[in-house]
């Protein structure tokens, strides 16, 4: 393999791997709050829709980003009123979600463009479009770094920079901020945050509305960047990949990063089976690729390889004790 | 009643009238205090008698039916623990609230920082905690992760956390339940400086040792209820005692000398680590014979609950035990419930609502639990209904369960008709042996009496019967024979016709010299020392 | 006490959440331009009213009780069991194997073959996460989510390798033999001048699903092994204290909802389409979740909610045909079910719960007034 193909199939990593990152930092902050969320794939649907949607309609990609967002935190807020405010069971809740989001889109899609579910294909200014760098053009031609610059880090979406700069952003605010000691707290142990004067549901609506954004942000990212337009199902199980990457990582942002790039690296393999065969000299069936990220993740909540041990108050509704 | 007088300073805190139900439960009823600032007050009462409910109304965990709540001379309300915290009120829970994946230092300040931004508070509570620190004798290391440190250490991060944010009403619930001797006198200490500094206490406890030690004055509780305050100077363990207990019901059972036949359990050199690694039984040797009672006496906690989880097959161990001279299972496959009760043993828990009972089943689904392979409730593989529920209805009936209804979910029976399903399920199985754990815990008194005379008639059928009860009344009332536990050691045994109280107590706090050579200090640090276990 | 008495709590509450559930799909249905009573009208022509239509419901229906029992019988030892979908997918392939490879004489022996497979494929599936649930703790809702994609990628390359027969272009098995074809309800229930459920997918396999209800409530409430099951479901402390092993019980409940889920394959797999074909579960695994949360877990429950979702995709398809709304408007539906009897449970729980706690001290004080009079 050639540096130039290497730097393509990196470069296809970096863009596949964006929304599993956005979204793996979506369940990041909910389930560091406590509250379980395997909707993270509806919620990313819905907003790819909308924001398809209204992209189409108003011709600006950013009116369409805003409704995607709108979308989703309007999932979370179910999410959230059905496990914080009434108690339910997070699972649950997040299966009706994901149904709730694959029924409405089609519906609504059907219903608004008669196009057999999908939005029309979008173009220009209702696209995010690829971004050239500074003096990328310029040094394309220095050996080595040149390329690397140009193929691999220039020339993406801005969704994709917004998702990389958000894993420090995370990791500040989870750390280094007040909001992220306390928020940290509710999903370790509620109740010293309630005996310290804070609101739990207060902080894990919170939590649950972040999640709202970053999902919205991932959905988005789907419809009008990695592809132009919104289609049936097209979350293609991402929401699923970004919560096997988020027990991977450990529930720590810098982890999430590298684990998304690993499963975007198996996804981006599985559109090139070609570069397998010739550099490993055997071939690779595309579906052991696909279903590696739910195997490792599998292997490791088996505690085989280091264990990984979910916020100790994850999935239970807060009730005060007597 | 008498309260102190300091008349030139308001009450720090005042309650007026606080009453608080929980369904048909009334906690708290009329209860009216004040204390004085600069002062140790302490709070006695029996466990459940509405202590720890009327604290957390002071710190707005719950909201008072009825009361009022003075500080300072200024009429309050506590909605939540915001208030509570913002009165200058601090709360040490006796299970605390603390997140264990955090350093003290986040403890610390969670809650109480002065920006957004989290470096700046760590740093301010950094100097304060040394100040603190200094001031009190509380020293911890702020940087340490709270699952590293002990709880004695845990306990001085709730009080920091309190005094960081200048909490200057300080509420300890039963905080020596989890303290060596050594930390328990810390403690004192440590509240001793507080009182000097002018801060206030309120300690709730059931120990009389703590509140003789340092409160200056004492309210009593009872069912609910506050029967007295007084000046701890005035008064005398035996009267708080009293106080606290009411006049204490005699517990007389009418029973024949022993005949004490074969050995039907021999247990030898049994040891149990539980999960923590902590050494839970430490070479527990016993034998019950046919026909006579052996009382398990002892603190809570001291290894009498493994005792039975061993012999009752779900905790596993190492030694030798045998039932009518049979070798059992301690580790294997077979060391089950299932296979316990085939050996012949018939075993009433400890906890009859989260073991010896499903909450959510039936009466007549009850009879059969622990029972379901039995032949008697079988056809085939189905379970034989008709056969459990004539069977529920016989036991009902002779066990005088009110109200006599099989169908009834086993959660909405009272306490003593719960435990007497339980009872005559494993009693009316005929077993060689019965282990029956606390058997009137949360049960009344005529309920008390009826168990008691069916333990005593199981023994006079020859059966051989262990039990084990925090009580000593009731081990003194029940037993033929009387084995003292401290610290997963057996202590010795004693002939209850020739023993007492008095000398039950001292091994209880495991002493085994002379009576007239230990003090009674030498006897209370024991005592405080029991039920915390020994990591290996 | 109990604030509410056993009817509203096995029918009023799920009553409620379905009203609640079909109030909000007629307001998308407006929403969309459409009718609500045009609608339903149109799904009740289109699924009942003709033996064409209750071919088409029953055979759905066939479906959602097999992965609905097997929810259900895994709620009862507290297990969610969210892999009904990758267990009916092994099914799927136990069914095939049976049905390819072994020369059977007669279709009846060709069902027992193929049930057997099924089931052992399903089970096989559920017991990998419940083994892991057991002995390493291992979060079975996670675990089995991911068996679902591991099961379909596994799926994928068998299809498009080792079982395409050769030079088909298509991912999926050859056509099986004709001696496994299942009599469908044309076969059994027509006769030479009046033809009925004419060209209609179900089949004998409702029989078989009918029975699964009867055994599975047989071993819920009649065996031991139920019993210890529901015990194990309502406390694991008090099932220890009576000699019931956890990890027995995890795998035992875990296998037999495996085995559930797996046999909806011999409706879809042999039943229906007489070859496995990609994808072939169709959502019906999960669709168990909903028909599970509307029958209470209980056997009969599921039976009757089966029906209604039945009932549904057959509406829904006809819908589709007939007007602009797409067949996901059944999504939507099954969505808003488990939310309503599944997540938001005590939303509807809690006002229900006031009213007959009013009622009953309103009682109680007409009582004490009478008795003081």
């Amino acid at each position: 393999m050639d540096l130039l193909t290497l730097l393509q199939l990196l470069d296809s990593t970096l863009r596949l791997a964006t929304p599993l990152l956005l979204a793996c930092l979506a369940g990041l902050f909910s389930e560091r709050a406590g509250i379980f969320d395997i909707g993270l794939e509806g919620k990313m649907l819905a907003s790819a829709f909308l924001s398809a949607a209204i992209a189409f309609t108003t011709g600006s990609v950013w009116i369409g980003l805003l409704a995607g967002v709108g979308a989703s935190l309007l999932l979370s807020a179910i999410h959230g009123v059905a496990s914080i405010t009434f108690r339910g069971n997070q699972l649950i809740s997040g299966v009706a979600i994901n149904f709730l989001a694959a029924g409405l889109t089609v519906v609504i899609a059907q219903s608004w463009f008669a196009e057999g579910g999908r939005t029309p294909q979008l173009a220009g200014a209702a696209r995010f479009n690829p971004i050239t760098l500074p003096f990328a053009n310029e040094l394309r031609d220095v050996p080595v770094l040149g390329p690397i610059y140009y193929e691999l880090i220039s020339g993406h979406t801005a969704l994709v920079y917004v998702a990389l700069l958000i894993v420090p952003l995370s990791w500040w605010v989870l750390y280094s901020t007040r909001f992220g000691l306390r928020l940290r707290a509710v999903g370790e142990n509620p109740a010293a945050v309630d005996t310290a004067g804070i609101s739990v549901i207060g902080l894990r609506f919170t939590a649950v509305a972040i999640c709202g954004v970053l999902c919205g942000l991932a959905g988005a990212y789907l419809a009008t960047a990695l592809q132009a337009g919104f289609t049936k199902d097209m979350s293609a199980g991402r929401g699923y990949i970004a919560l096997a990457a988020l027990i991977f990582a450990k529930w720590k942002p810098w982890p999430c990063l590298w684990a998304t790039l690993l499963f975007g690296f198996l996804q981006a393999l599985a559109l090139r089976p070609d570069l397998i065969t010739s550099t490993l000299g055997f071939s690779v069936q595309t579906q052991l690729l696909d279903a590696l990220p739910y195997i490792l993740t599998v292997v490791i909540l088996a505690g085989f390889v280091g264990k990984a041990i979910p916020p100790r108050a994850g999935g239970e509704p807060y009730i005060k004790e007597r | 009643m008498t309260t102190t007088t300091t008349p030139s300073a308001a009450p720090a805190i005042e309650l007026k009238g606080i009453s608080k139900s929980f369904g048909p439960v009334q906690a708290n009823k009329d209860i009216s205090i004040r204390v004085m600032p600069g002062t140790i007050h302490g709070i006695i009462g029996e466990n459940g008698a509405g202590k720890s409910t009327l604290m957390s109304i002071l710190y707005g965990f719950y909201r008072a039916d009825a009361g009022e709540i003075w500080v300072a001379g200024k009429k309050v309300e506590i909605p939540d623990s915001q208030a509570a915290i913002a009165a200058g009120i601090g709360m040490v829970f006796q299970h605390f609230k603390l997140v264990e994946t955090f350093t003290v230092l986040e403890n610390i300040v969670l809650g109480a920082e002065d920006s957004a931004m989290l470096r700046p508070s760590l740093a301010r509570a950094r100097r304060e905690l040394k100040a603190l620190a200094d001031e009190y004798e509380l020293n911890v290391d702020p940087d340490a992760l709270v699952s590293d440190i002990g709880v004695g250490m845990q306990q001085r991060v709730e009080i920091l956390k309190a005094l960081y944010r200048r909490a200057d009403i300080l509420i300890l619930d039963e905080p020596t339940g989890v303290l060596t001797p050594a930390e328990a006198d810390h403690l004192f200490r440590i509240l001793e400086n507080l009182r000097r500094e002018g801060k206030t206490i309120i300690l709730i406890t059931h120990k009389l040792r703590e509140i003789m030690e340092i409160t200056d004055t004492v309210s009593v509780m009872r069912r609910g209820q506050m029967t007295a305050t007084v000046k701890t100077a005035e008064t005398s363990p035996a009267a708080l005692a009293e106080l606290m207990v009411g006049r204490k019901v005699l517990l007389r059972v009418n029973k024949t000398p022993a005949q004490p036949g074969a050995v039907i359990l021999d247990v030898a050199d049994l040891n149990v680590t539980d999960d923590k690694g902590v050494h839970r039984l430490k070479g527990v040797s016993l034998q019950v014979r046919a026909g006579e009672v052996l009382g398990i006496a002892g603190v809570a906690g001291n290894g009498q609950s493994e005792l039975l989880e061993v012999l009752g097959g779900y905790a596993r161990a190492t030694g030798r035990v045998t039932m009518n001279g049979r070798p059992i299972d301690l580790t294997g496959r077979s060391s089950d419930g299932q296979s316990r009760r085939r050996d012949g043993i018939a075993h009433v828990p400890e906890d009859r609502q989260a073991e010896g009972l499903i909450m959510d089943y039936a009466a007549w689904e009850n009879i059969a639990f622990g029972y379901q392979n039995d032949a008697r409730f079988r056809r085939g593989p189905l379970m034989d209904h008709a056969a459990m529920m004539q069977d529920t209805v016989d036991k009902m009936g002779r066990f005088d369960v009110r109200p006599l209804d099989p169908k009834l979910a086993a959660k909405n029976f009272s306490g003593g008709n719960q435990q007497k399903i339980v009872l005559a399920r494993e009693i009316e199985r005929n077993p060689d042996l019965l282990l029956i754990g606390q058997p009137t815990r949360g049960v009344d008194i005529g309920a008390i009496e009826f168990i008691h005379q069916q333990i005593i008639a199981l023994r006079d059928q020859g059966k051989a019967i262990l039990l084990v009860s925090v009580e000593l009344e009731e081990i003194l009332a029940l037993s033929d024979r009387i084995a003292v536990m401290f610290d997963g050691h057996m202590m010795g045994e004693r002939d209850p016709a020739t023993t007492n109280e008095k000398e039950l107590g001292m091994l209880m706090a495991g002493m085994t010299g002379d009576p007239g050579n230990v003090t009674v200090t030498e006897i209370e640090r024991n005592l405080a020392h029991a039920g915390t276990g020994t990591k290996v | 006490m109990d604030v509410m008495p056993k009817w509203a709590d096995v029918v009023l509450i799920p009553v409620i959440s379905l009203v609640l559930a079909a109030a909000l799909s007629a307001i998308v249905i407006l929403a969309i331009g459409e009718s609500p009573w045009e609608a339903l009208k149109i799904m009740v022509q289109g699924a009942l009213g003709s033996t064409y239509g209750w071919g088409y419901t029953l055979y759905y229906a066939t479906n959602f009780v097999f992965t609905g029992l097997a929810v259900a019988i895994a709620f009862h030892a507290r297990m969610f069991n969210i892999g009904g979908e990758g267990q009916a997918a092994l099914g799927g392939l136990g069914v095939a194997l049976v049905c390819l490879y072994i020369p059977w004489p007669h279709w009846s022996l060709a069902l027992l073959g193929a049930t057997a497979g099924a089931a052992l494929f399903g089970a096989a599936w559920a017991i990998i996460p419940a083994v892991l649930q057991a002995k390493r703790g291992s979060h079975i809702v996670i675990t089995t989510i991911m068996f679902n994609f591991i099961a379909a990628a596994f799926l994928n390359y068998l299809l498009v390798g080792a079982l395409k027969p050769a030079g088909s272009m298509e991912p999926a098995t050859g056509k099986f033999p004709d001696a496994t074809f299942l009599p469908s309800f044309q076969d059994m229930f027509s006769t030479a001048d009046n033809p009925l459920f004419r060209g209609a997918p179900a089949n004998v396999t409702f029989f078989v699903a009918i029975a699964a209800c009867v055994v599975i409530w047989a071993l819920i409430w009649r065996t031991r092994l139920g019993y210890e099951l529901r015990a194990f479901g309502h406390s694991e402390t008090a099932a220890k204290y009576a000699g019931i092993s956890p990890t027995k019980i995890i795998v035992i409940s875990m296998a037999i909802s495996g085995a559930l889920a797996g046999m909806m394959a011999i409706n879809n797999v042999m039943g229906e389409a007489e070859r496995l074909v990609l994808n072939a579960v169709e959502g019906a695994g999960f669709i168990g979740i909903a028909v599970a949360l509307m029958g209470r877990s209980h056997p009969f429950g599921v039976f009757l909610a089966a029906i209604l979702f039945g009932f549904l995709y057959q509406g829904g398809a006809e819908l589709a045909l007939w007007t602009s709304i797409p067949r996901e408007l059944i999504v939507v539906i099954q969505a808003l079910v488990i939310l309503f009897t599944g997540a938001l449970d005590n939303m509807v729980r809690m006002p229900l719960e006031r009213i007959f706690l009013a009622r009953r001290r309103k009682a109680a004080r007409a009582t004490t007034l009478t008795a003081a009079e």
